[in-house]
């Protein structure tokens, strides 16, 4: 049985639990960004690319077995370090599962500045365009 | 370290003491505040003159007999003189308010909508706000006219030769920036005016970056219309001002219905007020008006010369403390620059360079700037920038220096 997404989420929360400054929350975060698997070239498409002002994120989404497979990308490294997280929570979860989820964690590791409207980076549109990618899956498998 | 008074007559420590805005933490470190181009902070007289202005003399303008709108009136027409005043303009009513330059460039490109015809050309330049382009394209797609857009060289400068070969009598109208937001950029405007004025063609000049940084003489430049923001230049937001020429102001259609800009409405019809109400619909940003004219008196005071100067040798010291970064690029390294840095650090992206600055107390602007256009010309999606205002310091400059130095070991 695989581990669901609040599980996930409250492994984040204890890992970065351990920073007590920001300075090694960022190098772990950038680590994540250099890791993250690349999203496959043939994917990083105009359609599955979504614009932020400030970065830009690559979003592609697999039905596999009945999970939801994302892989990401970014231009910006913190943007991917995010990224990898999000990846990490949502990816490999039922549709339903994705739909409903709380993403709360983003906040209780204090980097919900990066989620706001005014950074444009492209993070929420991503995990907006996540969960659009799960109904679709969600309503193809009910019919 | 290069003390300030090495380099002007300012003392900045005094002045840094009227931003009250200033004197703060961020990420527990004291504020470096570098995005100036965007918007400027506000000295303690502006501040004081919002809430002087509420407690003392509120009430509409133009229209009431009494006491308080009488002196609302007259401070709000003060402030328009005063306008007038620093801009050289020949006359008050080519003194328009408007809600900043974003408003006056929509005012003037939506009168000149009215007067396109299809095939008719409008000149911009390639590096422009997108303030200073979206205007021209919906006037121009409605009637069918031509935006043609003034190249530049790898440095940031205006190609003069192919601005020449762009005028013709199809042109209606040239727009374009006296200094760039993007690039630092001083454009030769009064030569590019007089250039256009050969062909009989009036420019407008977005002069939102200039006005904090030059002294500008809208009638030496011999400029059409010439406008700015307000909270560039120390005063609050939500103001700015069109000057326009009467000539055109006058031929210009209005841009908004309503109270103040009408002399007489009936359903059969209505006439215009004179200049310049005519443009001025509805109850303005009263407070707004009368601050921008504090705001003006304070560059006065302090001198704008005095302002650029210091802001000059901060870019120097900036340029060169900065330059001597492995993989650092300006971007725009005009002859004739104001106080704006943009650059790349290779291999760094803004986002991420941004990012770790603000952790560290420093605000800079990353991104496109609202200059796409001026991105794709040099094959970037955008930048990290700096920009330069009367209070900041040489010591800030090394505090973006170390900032800059701990972002390429944290993503190298
Ligand atoms: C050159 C230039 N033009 C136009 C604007 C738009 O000014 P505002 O948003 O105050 O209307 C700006 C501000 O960013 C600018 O720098």
């Amino acid at each position: 049985m695989a581990e669901s997404i609040q599980d996930i989420q409250e492994e984040i929360v204890d890992e970065f639990g351990m920073f007590d400054d920001w300075m090694p929350k960022y190098d772990y975060l950038i680590e994540l960004g250099k890791e993250l698997p690349l999203i496959d070239e043939q994917y990083k498409t105009e359609d599955r690319l979504i614009k932020g002002c400030q970065s830009r994120v690559w979003l592609h989404a697999e039905l596999n077995d009945g999970k939801v497979v994302f892989t990401a990308d970014s231009d910006a490294i913190i943007t991917k370090g995010i990224i990898s997280l999000l990846v990490r929570v949502l990816s490999n979860q039922e549709p339903e599962a994705i739909v409903n989820a709380d993403m709360a964690f983003i906040d209780e590791i204090d980097l919900k500045e990066h989620l706001s409207p005014t950074r444009a980076n492209g993070l929420v549109s991503m995990i907006k365009q996540m969960k659009y990618y799960a109904l679709a899956f969600q309503a193809k498998k009910e019919q | 370290m290069i003390s300030d008074s090495k380099h002007t007559v300012l003392d900045i420590e005094k002045i840094r003491a009227e931003f009250p805005i200033l004197h703060q933490e961020v990420n527990k470190r004291p504020l470096a505040y570098f995005d100036n181009a965007a918007s400027s902070q506000k000295p303690q007289v502006v501040i004081d003159a919002i809430s002087n202005y509420y407690s003392t003399i509120n009430s509409n303008i133009h229209r009431g007999v009494h006491h308080l709108s009488q002196l609302a009136t007259d401070a709000y027409e003060q402030s328009r003189e005063k306008i007038r005043k620093h801009l050289n303009a020949e006359k008050k009513h080519e003194i328009i308010f408007t809600k900043g330059t974003t408003d006056s460039i929509n005012l003037v490109a939506n009168g000149f909508r009215q007067l396109l015809q299809e095939g008719d050309e409008i000149i911009v330049s390639a590096m422009e706000h997108h303030s200073n382009i979206v205007p021209w394209q919906l006037a121009a797609k409605e009637k069918g006219a031509i935006i043609r857009v003034i190249p530049m060289n790898d440095n940031a400068e205006l190609i003069f030769e192919e601005y020449q070969k762009l005028l013709n009598e199809k042109t209606k109208i040239v727009a374009f920036n006296h200094i760039s937001n993007a690039l630092g950029t001083i454009n030769p405007v009064k030569e590019m005016i007089a250039e256009a004025h050969k062909y009989n063609v009036p420019v407008m000049v977005d002069g939102a970056q200039a006005i904090p940084h030059t002294l500008v003489d809208v009638q030496d430049l011999d400029a059409d219309f010439y406008c700015f923001s307000s909270h560039k230049v120390y005063g609050p937001t939500g103001i700015g001002i069109l000057y326009g020429k009467e000539e055109w102001l006058e031929k210009l259609p209005p841009y908004q219905g309503g109270g103040e800009m009408i002399k007489e409405v009936s359903f059969e019809g209505t006439t215009y007020a004179e200049l310049p109400h005519k443009f001025e619909a509805g109850t303005p940003h009263i407070e707004g008006g009368i601050v921008l004219g504090t705001a003006i008196d304070y560059i006065n005071t302090i001198g704008v010369e005095n302002i650029a100067a210091h802001e000059h040798a901060l870019m120097e010291y900036a340029l060169e403390k900065l330059g001597t970064i492995e993989g650092f690029n300006l971007i725009g390294s005009a002859k004739n620059k104001a106080a704006v840095i943009s650059f790349l650090i290779d291999g760094i992206h803004p986002y991420d360079a941004g990012t770790i600055l603000d952790k560290l107390g420093i605000a800079v602007r990353t991104g496109h700037h609202c200059a796409q256009p001026t991105m794709s010309r040099f094959n970037i999606p955008g930048t990290v920038r700096a920009s330069f205002a009367v209070y900041n310091t040489y010591e800030e400059i090394d505090r973006l220096h170390e900032g800059l130095l701990k972002v390429k070991q944290m993503f190298a």
